[in-house]
């Protein structure tokens, strides 16, 4: 069965998008950031893959038609990025310092840490873009030897931690304004923590989505000289 | 006929993000490349918004699903963290608070009239 399903070209791509579905079902019943789709639709089709016994990398393989499409995906936050920064100009240098220390500090303190625990270099690469949008953090990582699904999963569960725990960090932060609070969603927890900051005000959603693509740029220039 | 005229803008960029990425001898992504190309593009008037609005965002709205791909192939890479899983954990959970408190407190503390509401 497994085998007869994975020899068909689409089967693979069609399991993932019906796993996706399923995930944002369950999102739209539970509206809780840790339903998130992608980690629903991904455990889904682990179990599938498991049970038909077809193995990871064959169904990575079936898959190349949506990872085609990754490159051209990532290169159209562009746009929004465009619309955004003409209305948001006024509150630029603010949202560029707080995004850049942010970002700074995400890898300086990503790097000390698990230096501290002893971890490897590869997982410690592994974790590095982990506050990133994984369209750029994955690419990344893997270039710079890290493993990108690995990384994947970090970026995802990193923005699942910033969803749930924003509203309470802005709290004990004390981010009382709409461009503080976009900042910090999106420079720490990229596009799943925007979608918190737009329900706290479609303001700090804009800011958020602003910041999570400039931390995306300056991390990637940062990663190209440093490692 | 729209969409494709738009697909094929996108493309483009696509295709001139991997030229730069080729050609230039720096670690710096296809898709960055692309990005940065896309905007300067609406910067200089090359290219309107209107002329790739419809299909990006249709891209743009599906790259969660792109990510379900890659996360599945965490599968492979399972014997390499289970030992470590804890202390994985660990860093996601105090270098994300770390970052948010330090962006959004530097924001405020520059922005633009000071305290206050936004």
């Amino acid at each position: 069965m497994g085998e007869l399903l994975a020899g068909c070209g689409y089967f693979c791509v069609v399991l993932t998008i019906g796993a996706f579905g399923l995930g944002r079902l369950c999102r739209r019943k539970w509206k809780l950031a840790i339903f998130d789709p992608i980690l629903i639709g991904a455990a889904l089709v682990m179990l599938a893959l498991w049970a038909l016994d077809i193995p990871v990398e064959r169904y990575q393989q079936a898959c190349q038609p949506l990872s085609y499409l990754m490159t051209p995906a990532t290169i159209c936050l562009a746009i929004a990025f465009y619309e955004r920064l003409r209305e948001l100009r006024r509150h630029l240098p603010a949202v560029l310092i707080g995004v850049l220390g942010g970002t700074l500090s995400s890898l300086l303190s990503v790097w000390l840490i698990c230096k501290g625990l002893g971890l490897s270099q590869t997982l410690t690469l592994s974790l590095l873009p982990k506050s990133i949008t994984s369209a750029i953090g994955v690419v990344l990582s893997e270039q710079a030897g890290g493993v990108g699904a690995l990384t994947t999963a970090v970026i995802i569960i990193t923005g699942v931690v910033g969803n749930l725990a924003g509203p309470l960090l802005c709290r004990a932060f004390r981010l009382d304004d709409p461009i503080s609070q976009g900042v910090a969603f999106g420079t720490a927890s990229h596009v799943i923590g925007t979608s918190k900051a737009m329900e706290l005000s479609p303001l700090a959603g804009a800011v958020s989505s602003l910041s999570l693509t400039l931390a995306g740029l300056i991390t990637s220039v940062l990663f190209s000289f440093l490692f | 006929m729209k969409y494709i005229k738009q697909a094929g803008i996108i493309l483009g960029f696509s295709l001139a993000g991997e030229l730069c990425h080729a050609l230039i001898p720096l670690p710096v992504p296809a898709s960055i490349y692309g990005m940065v190309l896309l905007f300067l593009a609406f910067a200089c008037k090359l290219v309107k918004v209107e002329q790739v609005k419809q299909t990006g965002a249709f891209l743009v709205s599906i790259l969660p699903l792109l990510f379900v791909v890659p996360t599945v192939g965490i599968m492979a890479c399972w014997d390499m963290i289970r030992g470590d899983i804890l202390k994985i954990a660990l860093v996601i959970a105090v270098t994300t608070v770390l970052t948010f408190g330090v962006s959004g407190l530097l924001t405020k503390l520059f922005r633009k009239g000071g305290g206050g509401h936004g």
